[in-house]
Parts: structure tokens; C-alpha cells; sequence
């Protein structure tokens, strides 16, 4: 493939304390796929992803955004963050949180204004949250939650998106109406990283794979790496009865 | 009033104010504590930078003693960063350490220096107008007014600037990081601010109420209001008027300005935890009541909507048909019959209009969570505000 490389990584070694929590992980993702991180819990899915971001230090390794260090790249990439990260008590509404999302392109001291007010209105309608957009950041359900987080996003206007476990706690409407998002993100020819936990949807919702645990397992396309192999070598157990049925 | 009174209570209100700002960030990053630390800690940096200058009010000093403020912040990180011990334990062992060096400090050098722990700790409103700023021999009034309106200057000029990368690194820090606005900058960047105003203001009111306007104003703020801006806003005001009204109160009892200025915050906060709109402690128990009483007559609007036979409806089979006491049947009925929604005829109750169509409405917002049919019903019903 001739694909350009949205995303290289490059011997990426992490620990918090003593032992790496990432092993010298090597990754490629091309431009314009919409691709899950799968692994168990702990397997350094979103460690990786805050690696990438430079929101931890690595000991080692190097990631390039075409080609460049993510510093020079900070305006192409969206992050939504796993949830819980966040303080949901802040005295903020959903609308400024989505706001939030702008400040990037605005820089230090620049204060946001009608544009970017616009925007996040947009996002927000897209998501489909318009009418809670003055509430209160704690009075919404997890899963509107998870929405505001993508429409922030959504607002970044970015060319590659991070998301960690969208997915969590949402109920079958929104997560569709997430993926539907996801997907025409890709078709707009943006690159989707999608830490996922949900494996029998991967093949209906993702085109690329990362087995990911402590070590990366695998990388490509999911119609030829999704396989029992890759994921009973990440899971540890046979997942033969839990995909193929 | 005479002058130093205007004096004092100036000194009084720009402190609340340079405290309130920092105080509120402080208390949504959930580092109330560190306030209290930094406001000890900082005694052997005073201590030594009034070896230095002989002054207790030059600006050195105050850099000194803000340097001893970081000092801690540093200390307490590092400390809490080994995995060993939790922040709280972290700023247990840290500024108790340094405080004690000031105090021995000062012991040590008794002679040389009148400067001691309870005028560290407690301050003294009533003396800051004594020490003048003079220029050129010209007074230009009491030096603690003039170095707390730099520090306040420069906290609203760094407010005015950094409004939004505080906001979102303290919401945020992942996403602040990845925005490229560093936390460690933002995080430490406040720290200097807290420390500087502490530093700046122990001398004119001591320690201890320089933690409570950091951190009572902004702890009231919170639970009155959910937007950061509104919370600074609040927390000035409080920090203002406990500061004048505080003054007023010493001047009544005769009792120490700083300790009053301390009761009234404690007050304040008090009101508000009982009386705040929302999360106050009253108005959350006046909720829950209405909420009990409202699902009560929605379920026996219910009932009368659900059964037609007479038997059911009459008044005296309510308590066995829904299992209800006496007294609270007769508020439910009560209630129903003051707002028309229900008509007693012969002792059998029905459904007036009115009745029906409200709890045509109300079913179908429970079942379909559309709350368009009830929109006008969200004011006086809590279980409609969705
Ligand atoms: N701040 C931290 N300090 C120390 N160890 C950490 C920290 N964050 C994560 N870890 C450890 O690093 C490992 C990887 O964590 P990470 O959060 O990346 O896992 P994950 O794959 O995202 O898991 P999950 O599916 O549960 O979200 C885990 O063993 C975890 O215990
Ligand atoms: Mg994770």
C-alpha cells in the first residue's frame, strides 16, 4: 500500500514505577483507518495512548505524527480520555466543556469567542446533546458523559482522534450513534484509534487492529489478523467459542 | 470613621480578595491542605530573609519566603511521588519540618530580632496601618495595603490571562497536556501566586486566616453555583464582606480582627451549607420531601385514573386499596383537591379534567421520557425538572 503513515511509533518503552508497563512497542497506522486497540485490562492500552499524546514520558522510543514530533503536531490530534479521568464536579456546563476542545488552536493568553462558541454548538447538535448544553457536567448519565467528550473532540477539527473506551457504559443507541460518527470521521479521511473492550463487534465496527498487552501482539487489517491465534496470544485464554460462536 | 479605620479595612478587603482568587483553584484541585502547609513553611523564609534585610515588608524577603512556599510544594510532590505515603501524609511531614527550623530559628536569635511565632500565626490587623510607605518623605499610606495592591494587580493580570488554562488543567489534565498547555507550569504557576499572597499577607493578618480566606469563600462558592466565573465572582464577595463585616464585629466585641474576620467566613460557610438553592443541606431535605409527597399523588391519580368501579374510589377504601396511612392519604387528597384535580362526590373521588389530562401527561412522560407534554409542569413539580 502507498498509504501515508499517520502514526508511527518507534521502540516505545513506559513504566511508572519499576517494570515497564509497555515493552518496546513498534506501530505503524496508516492514514485514514478507523482502528481498535484491543487487550485485557492493564495491558497498557491507554498508557500507550498517553505516551503518544507526550502526557507521560517514555524511557525510551520515539513517536512521530507524520513524521513529526507530536509538539509540532498538537493541532491534528483529538484526545478523548478514558472516563474518570476528569473531575466531574467542576462548575462547568457541557457546552464549555466542548469549548474546551477549541482552546488548542486558540494557543496561550487567546480567549475563545462567537467562532468557537459556533462550533461547539455544532458539535454538540451532532452528538445530539444541543438541549443539555447548559447543564451542569455532573447531572448527565455516563453515557451523555460520553458524548460531550466526543463532541469535544469533534470540535478539535483534528486529523487523527484518540478515543479510550468510548464504548464504556453507553447503551446500544448511543454506541451506534458513536461508531456512525467514528466511521464518517474516517470517511473524511481522518485516522480513528479506538481503545476497544468489546471484541465481537470489532470486524462490524473497526478496519484495523492492534493486539495490544505489554507487548504489541499484532497490527493490521482486521479481516487478516482478527484470528483465534492473536487473540488467545493477548488474552491468554481461548477465545475460539467467544467470537466465531 | 477615622482614617486608619478605612485603612484597616482596606488592608483587610484587598487581602480577601488576592486570597480568594488562587483559594478557589486551590479548592477545586482539591489542594485546600497544601494552603495550610505553604502558610507555615514559609517561616524559616521569612525568618531568613529578614536576616537579609532587617525588613519585614521588602520585597525580598517576600521572594525569599515565597521560595519556601515552592520549597514545600516541591517537597510534598516528591515525597508523595515515591509511592510510600499519601499527599495528606506528604504535607504532614513536610511543613511541620520547616516550620519548626523557623521556630528555632527564631528562637536561636531572640535577641536580634522582634519577630515572634504568635505575630506569624495571628497577625495583627490593628498595628499594619502604623508601618508607612514613605517616598521622597511624602506618606502614601500604610506599606500593607501597597504591597497587597501589587499582589493583587498581578493576581487579577494572571487571572485575566491564564483564565482558560487554569480551567482546563484544573477539569483536565490529560486533555490540557495534549493541548499543549503543561500542567507542571499552570500547577506550579499557581503555587508561586499562593505562596506569594500568603507571604505577602501573614504580616498584616497571620497565617491562619490567610488559609480561611483562601479556603472558606471558595468551599461556600462551590455549592452556590456551577460556573467557574460565578464561583470567583462569589468567592470575592464573601471574602470582601467577611473581611469589612469581620472588622466591625472585632470593633464591637473588642476582640481580635483576625479571629473575627475568621468566625464570620466559618458563618458564612454555615448559611450556605444550610441554605444554598441547590445542594444546600435544607434544600435538598425539601426536595426529597416534595419528591415523596409528588410520587404519592401520582400514584393515587393513578389509581383513580386505573379503576372506574366506585368501590375502589370511594374515600375510605383509599388506605386498604393503596396501602397508605391515614395522615399521608389525607395530604395526598388534600393536596389533589386544592389543585382541582380531583371532586368528591358522595364520598367517591373521580378525576376532574384538569386531573386527567395531567396524569395523561405525566404517564406518558414516565413511559416515554418526552417531556414536552409536562414543560410548563417543571416549575412546580420537582419530579418533572428531569
Ligand atoms: N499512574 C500510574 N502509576 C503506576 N502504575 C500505573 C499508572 N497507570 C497505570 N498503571 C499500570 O500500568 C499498567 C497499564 O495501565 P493502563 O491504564 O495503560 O491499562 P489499560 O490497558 O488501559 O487497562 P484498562 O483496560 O483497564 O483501561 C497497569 O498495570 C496499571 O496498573
Ligand atoms: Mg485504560
Amino acid at each position: 500500500m502507498t498509504q501515508k503513515i499517520a502514526i508511527q511509533v518507534d521502540d516505545l518503552t513506559v513504566a511508572y514505577n519499576y517494570k515497564p508497563v509497555l515493552w518496546d512497542i513498534d506501530l505503524v497506522i496508516p492514514q485514514g483507518v478507523l482502528m481498535a486497540i484491543v487487550g485485557p485490562n492493564g495491558a497498557g492500552k491507554s498508557t500507550l495512548i498517553k505516551a503518544i499524546l507526550g502526557i507521560i514520558d517514555p524511557i525510551a522510543g520515539s513517536v512521530a505524527i507524520y513524521g513529526e514530533p507530536y509538539k509540532k503536531q498538537r493541532k491534528l490530534v483529538a484526545y478523548v480520555p478514558q472516563k474518570g479521568s476528569v473531575d466531574w464536579d467542576f462548575p462547568t456546563t457541557a457546552l464549555d466543556v466542548v469549548m474546551m476542545g477549541t482552546y488548542g488552536s486558540l494557543g496561550w493568553i487567546k480567549r475563545p469567542g462567537q467562532k468557537q462558541k459556533k462550533a461547539a454548538l455544532e458539535a454538540l447538535e451532532k452528538v445530539d446533546m444541543l438541549s443539555f448544553k447548559s447543564r451542569q457536567i455532573s447531572q448527565l448519565s455516563g453515557g451523555q458523559q460520553q458524548r460531550i467528550f466526543l463532541a469535544r473532540a469533534l470540535v478539535q477539527n483534528a486529523s487523527i482522534y484518540f478515543m479510550d473506551e468510548p464504548f464504556q457504559g453507553v447503551d446500544a443507541s448511543t454506541e451506534i450513534a458513536i461508531i456512525n460518527i467514528l466511521k464518517e470521521l474516517r470517511k473524511a479521511g481522518k485516522t480513528v484509534v479506538v481503545v476497544h473492550h468489546d471484541l465481537q463487534t470489532v470486524p462490524e465496527y473497526f478496519d484495523w487492529v492492534t493486539f495490544l498487552n505489554v507487548k504489541k501482539i499484532a497490527t493490521g487489517p482486521v479481516k487478516d489478523i482478527f484470528n483465534d491465534d492473536n487473540l488467545t496470544k493477548t488474552y491468554g485464554i481461548n477465545y475460539k467459542v467467544a467470537v466465531n460462536k | 470613621m477615622s482614617n486608619p479605620q478605612i485603612e484597616i479595612q482596606l488592608i483587610a478587603a484587598l487581602v480577601a480578595v488576592s486570597c480568594a482568587i488562587p483559594g478557589v483553584f486551590l479548592v477545586l484541585r482539591k489542594m485546600a491542605l497544601i494552603s495550610d502547609a505553604i502558610s507555615h513553611s514559609i517561616l524559616p523564609g521569612i525568618v531568613l530573609g529578614f536576616f537579609i534585610t532587617q525588613d519585614l515588608n521588602s520585597p525580598v524577603l517576600i521572594i525569599l519566603a515565597a521560595g519556601t512556599g515552592i520549597i514545600t510544594v516541591v517537597l510534598v510532590e516528591r515525597i508523595q511521588k515515591t509511592g510510600l505515603v499519601k499527599e495528606d501524609t506528604a504535607i504532614g511531614l513536610v511543613f511541620p519540618a520547616l516550620f519548626s527550623i523557623g521556630v528555632l530559628l527564631i528562637a536561636k536569635n531572640a535577641n536580634d530580632i522582634h519577630l515572634d511565632v504568635d505575630a506569624v500565626l495571628l497577625g495583627e490587623l490593628a498595628f499594619a496601618p502604623f508601618d508607612r510607605f514613605l517616598l521622597f518623605g511624602a506618606d502614601l499610606g500604610p506599606k500593607a495595603a501597597w504591597i497587597m495592591g501589587v499582589i493583587l494587580l498581578i493576581t487579577l493580570l494572571l487571572l485575566y490571562l491564564f483564565f482558560k488554562e487554569l480551567k482546563v488543567s484544573t477539569f483536565d489534565v490529560g486533555l490540557s497536556s495534549a493541548l499543549g498547555f503543561s500542567p507542571a507550569i499552570l500547577h506550579y504557576g499557581l503555587m508561586s501566586v499562593s505562596s506569594i499572597t500568603v507571604v505577602g499577607a501573614f504580616d498584616a493578618v497571620g497565617a491562619i486566616l490567610v488559609v480561611a480566606l483562601m479556603i472558606a469563600p471558595a468551599a461556600a462558592a462551590y455549592l452556590l453555583t456551577a460556573d467557574l466565573k460565578k464561583m470567583l465572582w462569589i468567592s470575592v464577595c464573601f471574602g470582601v464582606f467577611a473581611a469589612i463585616s469581620g472588622y466591625w464585629l472585632a470593633h464591637w466585641l473588642d476582640a481580635s480582627i483576625a479571629g473575627s474576620i475568621t468566625t464570620v467566613l466559618a458563618l458564612v460557610f454555615l448559611l450556605v451549607y444550610f441554605f444554598a438553592p441547590n445542594k444546600g443541606v435544607l434544600s435538598v431535605m425539601y426536595r426529597q420531601k416534595q419528591q415523596r409527597t409528588e410520587v404519592s399523588l401520582l400514584t393515587f391519580l393513578l389509581h383513580l385514573n386505573n379503576h372506574q368501579e366506585e368501590e375502589e374510589r370511594h374515600i375510605n377504601h383509599l388506605r386498604e386499596h393503596i396501602n397508605w396511612q391515614q395522615v399521608k392519604a389525607n395530604t395526598v387528597v388534600k393536596l389533589a383537591l386544592d389543585n382541582n384535580l380531583i371532586s368528591i362526590t358522595n364520598e367517591v373521588i373521580s378525576l376532574t379534567q384538569k386531573g386527567l389530562s395531567f396524569t395523561q401527561a405525566a404517564l406518558e412522560y414516565i413511559i416515554t421520557n418526552k417531556d414536552d407534554k409536562i414543560e410548563h409542569l417543571k416549575d412546580d413539580f420537582f419530579l418533572f425538572r428531569g
